[in-house]
């Protein structure tokens, strides 16, 4: 490893001063990606890496349709109990290894069985998978899942290499091998990521860069210098009060997409002995809170407009919303009226929020707009680490959380609103909202499945589970060399095409 | 003089348990669950419930204690929560980069402390005393997080003179290496300046008033020469042991400013990794920390005894 | 007749005057004491003076530069911060004097016991400290306070208890070397118990180096407490504090740099004037200077 580190420095600087033509893209990471390892990885800032070092079975348009990647076609069996795809046959990974059926059988068994795996969920309803001919597979499910697709075109259906897999056990996230247009070289924690462009790789012509170099600078003030001192050539997470002076700069470019997740203050209904207030109790004070709320000033205030006010889990531009169910305007005199039918004048709340100034300015707002129509709100700033135990320990009356989304919308909504839901921390418990969102996994007809959910959020928007407030957007800033970038809703950096001059 | 060292090491050994003892049970208390952090946003139970047995987090406190004493016993410090990176490998790469940032550091502040501390005993009581005290002062007051985004600020964003953060290797880029690390060492070696010159000051003023200078004075040597010689030659010992204490502290990394400059040093790996809750990269780097501040404080009394034969007799 | 009377009465009865003369005299002290003095008072003032309610938001006003209507402007949610750095001065002066107060009210104690005693108790009491020592102050300090929850308090709780070791280091030093004076030699012999020997005379002699480390750690548990302000584990929104001015400030730099000027300004002052005062106190304590 050492003498490896040595190599690639000593050729690095040699390239440096022969001239080299070695085109880089430098890029500004949020966070440190943790583990490299497909299997184990649990993190939104890890994904984005993955995007360029590992292909999947199936990749997606900035419009969330499908697209053949590693599988070219699919196809369901009438009873939608197995789903048969065919696969590439001039893919290779970075070791050399084909890229065949028995490969995806590898990969898909790891996931499932492998000790560290958290990709064991999204496959639960994968029975057994088979490579029926050399580029063919098939997947057997316990039950119909609509989500499987989505599934596949996320960290459970990326590829690496059985070889390496076997050999290197869990070290592979220390040197993760997969077959994606960039190869692994390099990896310093909380300082970078180096790729480097695989020859081998079926489309390496549409990659125009030598290597990646993934940057993580969590303040959001020194990404942005380093973008405009030249040291980086694109960033993720623009902060949103960067976005105008972004805009307004001519030598940079800014480009953004609505996220598919959400941000809002989930509601201790059920989950033990804090769930005894008026506010976890009753839904009508519940829904005197978000009437007292102003979103778009919010997003006037605190994101300068650039996010979007939202009252579901999915965003007013998702094809899942449900138009007839808009974002209320503020009406601090309907909720005066709601809490005074409650039996109640004024009240108060605790509402733990994540400590880092955004979310914390976010608060203050709500906290202002709340007291005036009687909810007074005590804001405790919480560590991440601690919000994530008091949540599931049912320690908490009101938590400012969010979630980064999934593209298929069962991933923004199941786990957190059914009864057995394994991120349902508020334990909110209806059968009829079981039923239909069960329903809707089931089938795979998108009207079938958006009449479900309609109906399903008609229930939450009355008991208020979860008091939704924004959607993020993803927001990228580029120097002006860098064309040919698409914003993607699942705030992934796609390089196929994008060029640098 | 070997059995001196000797005996402190045998004192150092309480001493690092102790150290051990009192991060792990710090750690412990800490609210929040690392086994919910580790095992990602969809908290699958069967990955909890794995983890859990993993990392032994189902045994008494205590056990766990002496498991993880065991393991650094035999030399395995444990690997990382977040990454599996194992904790020694993780401080290969990271103290070389705190070291280069310590010695930059110092270089600022003995290059602006002990000559302003000298000045300042020199000419003491006039304004150039009044200056340099006040300039050095400045140094330990400006809260340095906020000097070093004032500092990105004007010298990266408006002139673009050095880079706002990163760092490169010595060995695979010294040039940029340099550039990298000028703005943190600047912040931090002005904090320590102060200090270093306020010792330089008074040690000086302790030696000048001294009788022998003022026997040299009375001989009728020239001011300076009776300064540089004898003076500085014998305030010189207060000095380097407290550079060498300095030096200690400055291992223990530098928190804030490696979190603004994103330099990935010793400061920013036990900071991350204390909000990560990750047990084993504080432990270990706590325990090294600790090390190389008795390692440190040890230095400087063995160069106190080296450059002060008057003591060694009473050893 | 007169002169000799007259030169007998400039050389001041009491030590403590004698002190008290040297650090009038000193200018840069006293300058360094007007500055802290100055903001005291404001701190002190505040709910008195004519200043707007430091949370009373504005969404109109977001980011105001300086301006006749608000004279420091306003912030992210058009708070004016004017009147949030006068009510933060009081988060940030007592953090600084009550963290201190922890750390002597704990170490001096410790210190006194292990210098007086010797022995095992001294040996103990020195190997716990070496420990606590050798762990990075800031380290400490940031996680205690996320052990303790983060707040202003518990700030200052886990300041302070970091700042233990100083102090016990300091005092038990200087124990050592006061012990073997002749009053303490004397003391002993005319039968008094180890209690009143270190009340009486012990802990009066080695006082002035403890305070002149107290009013220097005052300065650093003021950063210590911005920088854990910035860190989010400090005085917790919507309640001022400079340090956690700081921290949203540093997101608009380019947009609002007067959010950061101020607090980092106040900081650097208060934290200068507590330097002056304690560097004055050590040359007016120190028997060498004259």
């Amino acid at each position: 490893m050492t003498i490896r580190k040595l190599t690639t420095a000593l050729l690095a600087s040699v390239a440096m001063t022969s001239g080299a033509f070695a085109t880089d893209l430098r890029i500004g990471l949020q966070e440190d990606p943790d583990a490299l390892d497909t299997d184990q990885a649990r993190t939104f800032v890890g994904r984005i890496v993955f995007e360029s070092l590992c292909d999947k079975l199936v990749n997606i348009t900035p419009d969330l349709e499908f697209v053949p990647e590693l599988a070219t076609e699919w196809e369901w069996s009438d009873d939608a109990m197995s789903l048969t795809m065919q696969l590439r046959e001039d893919a290779v990974f970075h070791d050399g290894t084909p890229f065949n059926a028995e490969a995806v059988v590898a990969n898909i068994g790891r996931s499932k069985t492998l000790d560290e795996s958290r990709r064991k969920s999204e496959l639960a309803s994968v029975e057994s998978v088979e490579a029926t001919g050399t580029y063919e597979v098939t997947f057997t499910l316990a039950s119909p899942d609509a989500t499987l697709i989505a599934q596949l075109s996320d960290r459970a259906g990326m590829m690496l290499s059985p070889t390496a897999a076997a050999e290197k056990g869990l070290g592979l996230a220390n040197e993760p091998v997969c077959s994606g247009p960039y190869q692994f070289v390099e990896r310093i924690q909380q300082d970078r990521i180096v790729l480097e462009k695989f020859a081998d790789h079926y489309d390496a012509e549409s990659y125009n860069f030598d290597r990646l170099i993934f940057l993580p600078i969590p303040d959001t003030t020194v990404r942005l210098a380093n973008l405009r001192s030249g040291d980086l050539d694109m960033l993720e997470r623009l902060a949103p009060s960067d976005a105008a002076g972004v805009q307004s700069d001519s030598n940079l470019t800014f480009s953004a997409a609505t996220s598919l997740g959400y941000q809002g203050i989930t509601v201790n209904l059920h989950n033990g002995a804090r769930s005894e207030t008026p506010f976890g109790q009753d839904a009508r004070v519940r829904r005197a809170l978000s009437l007292a709320i102003d979103r778009e000033v919010i997003n006037q205030v605190v994101f300068e407009g650039a996010y979007t006010a939202g009252n579901q889990p999915f965003a007013p531009t998702s094809p899942w919303y449900d138009q007839t169910n808009p974002v209320e305007a503020r009406d601090v005199e309907a909720a005066k009226a709601l809490l005074a039918e409650a039996g109640l004048e004024g009240i108060r709340i605790e509402i733990q929020a994540p400590n880092n100034p955004v979310q914390l300015q976010l608060m203050q707002v709500i906290q202002a707009m709340a007291s005036e129509a009687g909810i007074e709100i005590s804001i405790k700033a919480t560590e991440f680490a601690t919000m994530l135990s008091e949540q599931t320990a049912g320690n908490y009356e009101g938590s400012q959380v969010g979630w980064s989304g999934r593209t298929d919308p069962d991933g923004n909504i199941h786990a957190f609103v059914t009864c057995e839901g394994g991120l349902n921390d508020s334990k909110f418990c209806s059968e009829e909202v079981d039923n239909l969102l069960d329903e809707a996994r089931l089938s795979t007809e998108t009207s079938d499945r958006k009449a479900s959910y309609d109906a399903a959020n008609a229930i939450l928007s009355d008991a208020l589970p979860i008091i939704y407030l924004y959607h993020q957007t993803w927001l990228w800033a580029m120097s002006n060399d860098v064309e040919g970038f698409t914003a993607y809703p699942d705030g992934m950096i796609r390089l196929a095409g994008v060029t640098k001059e | 003089m070997l059995l001196f060292i000797l005996r402190r090491i045998l004192i150092a050994i309480p001493t690092l348990i102790l150290v051990s003892m009192f991060v792990f049970a710090l750690q412990k208390l800490l609210p929040g669950d690392p086994i919910l952090v580790m095992a990602g946003e969809d908290r699958d139970p069967e990955v909890i419930a794995m983890l859990r047995d993993r990392y032994r987090m189902n045994e008494p406190i205590v056990m766990q204690y002496f498991y993880w004493a065991a393991d650094v016993l035999r030399g395995d410090l444990g690997t990382s929560l977040r990454t599996n990176e194992p904790v020694l490998s993780l401080i290969a790469s990271k103290l070389p980069v705190t070291i280069q940032l310590a010695i930059m550091s110092m270089l600022f502040a003995i290059l602006i402390g002990i000559p302003a501390g000298i000045l300042s005993a020199a000419r003491k009581g006039t304004w150039v005393d009044w200056l340099a005290n006040l300039i050095a002062l400045s140094g330990l007051s400006i809260p340095n997080f906020w000097l070093g985004i004032m500092l990105i600020l004007l010298v990266s964003v408006n002139l673009g003179w050095l880079p706002a953060s990163g760092y490169e290797s010595l060995f695979v880029d010294p040039w940029k290496s340099l550039q990298t690390m000028i703005m943190p060492a600047f912040v931090l070696g002005t904090a320590l300046a102060a200090t270093l010159m306020r010792h330089t000051r008074s040690a000086m003023l302790g030696v000048l008033q001294a009788d022998y200078v003022r026997t040299a004075r009375a001989k009728g040597l020239r001011g300076r020469i009776v300064i540089l010689k004898h003076a500085f030659r014998n305030a010189v010992l207060p000095v380097v042991t407290l550079t060498a204490l300095l030096f200690g502290e400055l291992l223990a990394g530098a928190v804030l400013t490696e979190q603004i400059f994103t330099i990935p040093g010793f400061g920013k790996l036990i900071v991350d990794a204390v909000f990560n809750r990750d047990y084993a990269v504080v432990q270990g780097v706590v325990l090294c920390t600790a090390v190389g501040f008795i390692l440190m404080n040890l230095i400087a009394d063995v160069l106190y005894l080296i450059l002060n034969p008057r003591l060694r007799t009473a050893q | 007749m007169t002169a000799i009377t007259d030169a007998s009465a400039n050389i001041a009865a009491k030590p403590q005057s004698r002190t008290w003369l040297k650090l009038r005299r000193n200018k840069s002290a006293m300058v360094g004491a007007s500055v802290v003095l100055l903001f005291v008072a404001l701190a002190l003032l505040a709910p008195v003076l004519p200043i707007a309610d430091p949370r009373a938001t504005d969404w109109g006003a977001i980011r105001q530069a300086p301006s006749a209507a608000a004279w420091l402007g306003t912030d992210e949610i058009g708070r004016d911060v004017l009147s949030r750095m006068i009510w933060g001065a009081r988060a940030s002066l007592l953090a600084g004097v009550v963290s201190v107060l922890i750390a002597v009210a704990i170490g001096v104690p410790f210190g006194l016991i292990a210098g007086y005693f010797g022995g095992w108790t001294d040996s103990i009491i020195s190997r716990v400290t070496e420990a606590l020592l050798a762990m990075p102050f800031l380290i400490m300090a940031i996680a205690l306070a996320a052990f303790l929850g983060p707040s202003l308090t518990n700030a200052m709780i886990a300041i302070g208890l970091s700042a233990v070791p100083i102090f016990v280091r300091l005092t038990r030093g200087q124990v050592l070397a006061v012990k073997t004076e002749d009053y303490v030699e004397g003391a002993r012999a005319i039968g008094l118990g180890h209690i009143p020997i270190m009340m009486r005379y012990i802990l009066p002699n080695v006082f002035p180096p403890i305070l002149v480390q107290a009013t220097l750690t005052i300065a650093t548990a003021i950063i210590a407490e911005a920088a854990l302000s910035f860190l989010g584990l400090g005085q917790q929104p919507p309640a001022p504090s400079w340090g956690s001015m700081l921290n949203t400030a540093k997101n608009f730099l380019s947009q609002a740099p007067w959010m950061a000027i101020w607090p980092g300004a106040g900081i650097f002052l208060v934290v200068m004037g507590f330097n002056l005062i304690g560097d004055g106190l050590r040359d007016a304590l120190d028997p060498r200077e004259n």
